[in-house]
């Protein structure tokens, strides 16, 4: 990909604030289960062409890279793009307001329910059953991953560091990140080293 | 009662816990659940639940940050995490894909990426370790937590039909405090 970059998006496709609005709050309503990466893939590139994949993905790329999450931030560049600041703001207002209004719900339900037995128990299900599904989130994207020696040792340390020696995350991100980063550095400059 | 110092206190744990998340929200989980339960005497099984509540919604998983502000600080609680949690990194994001256009183009970008991988991986882990260290405490919970698990990595199965799941079962098997 190389020079595709989300700020070289521009282009002949118009979106209208309304409509970008309307797409990214179907997202923010049917994204139930994550994969909401899926989803947004699915909407930009195959339903509505306003991004090639290529596009796409370079977009999705920057997300990764910067702090927060990557739904989000998708939602932040690819509003900026068609329609400014205020498409940023909307479409990231579209694509988390429907979830945002929903937990807020179930916050307030399950705080009032956690003094009767039943609800309490049924809370405590949920808390086991989230255990699980983190584990299994974890399982998938480290499987992803191209594994090599120097980057699970990356991992098991940064573990143990988070876990056991209780160091602080910034601390972490700053010395590994940094490290890991090193060993990953551009090997040559003139090289195709943007990979997908 | 309005509590301006834990409101601020609220704003400023959020968008600091918002920027340390590399390459995703989830890497954050186990520094968050410590912070807040440090900061705030947030209880971790109430952390756990929040999460696990976050999977019932859909959008952005990190939205359990608002299960989180209403257990600390109510109402307003709740929107000051969810706009401390989202808006600074939302406006880093802005800034940078506009205006450091030579950034994105540059190869360390993908060294970033992908060095910042592993240790995403390796906090997630932690994340894992220190929630099922609060909410995994009997057998029953270690065999949902498992049984989740299994299905989870075996099968398609949206994940929302079996936090419900674990929510009825939990409702009808596990012990009535």
């Amino acid at each position: 990909m190389g020079q595709v970059h989300p700020a070289s998006m521009k282009q002949e496709t118009r979106v209208g604030l309304g409509q970008l609005f309307l797409k990214f709050l179907v997202i923010g309503s049917v994204s139930f289960g994550g994969g909401i990466i899926a989803y947004l893939q699915r909407m930009l590139v195959d339903e509505m062409h306003w991004l090639t994949k290529d596009q796409f993905l370079a977009a999705l790329e920057v997300s990764q890279t910067l702090p927060g999450t990557n739904s989000a931030n998708m939602s932040v560049i690819v509003g900026d793009v068609f329609c400014g600041p205020i498409g940023a703001v909307v479409a990231f207002l579209g694509m988390t307001l429907p979830g945002a209004i929903l937990v807020f719900v179930l916050a307030v339900g399950s705080g009032a329910g956690r003094h009767n037995p039943i609800a309490h128990a049924a809370l405590m299900g949920v808390t086991a059953g989230a255990v699980g599904i983190l584990a299994a989130i974890t399982f998938r994207t480290g499987k992803e991953q191209f594994v090599h020696f120097p980057d699970v040792l990356v991992v098991a340390v940064t573990f143990v560091g988070m876990s056991f020696l209780k160091i602080p995350l910034l601390v972490l991100v700053i010395v590994l990140g940094g490290i890991a980063v090193f060993l990953h550095r551009p090997r040559q400059a003139a090289k195709a080293t943007d990979r997908v | 009662m309005f509590n301006l110092k834990l409101y601020i206190s609220l704003l400023a744990t959020f968008a600091f816990l918002s920027i340390q998340a590399v390459g995703g929200g989830a890497a954050v989980l186990p520094e968050m659940e410590r912070t807040l339960h440090g900061t705030f005497g947030l209880n971790d099984a109430e952390f756990v639940q929040a999460y696990g509540l976050g999977q019932l919604v859909p959008g952005p998983n990190m939205l359990m940050v608002i299960v989180l502000g209403y257990r600390i600080g109510g109402t307003i609680g709740a929107l000051i995490a969810f706009v401390a949690f989202f808006l600074p990194v939302s406006l880093i994001v802005f800034f940078v894909t506009r205006y450091l256009r030579h950034l994105a183009a540059s190869p360390w970008k993908s060294a970033v990426r992908d060095g910042l991988a592993p240790v995403t991986i390796g906090l997630m882990a932690a994340g894992v370790y220190a929630m099922g260290k609060a909410a995994t405490t009997t057998w029953l919970t270690i065999a949902i937590a498992a049984a989740i698990f299994a299905l989870m990595v075996r099968t398609k199965i949206n994940p929302v039909l079996l936090v419900l799941a674990c929510a009825i079962f939990g409702a009808f098997l596990l012990p009535r405090v």
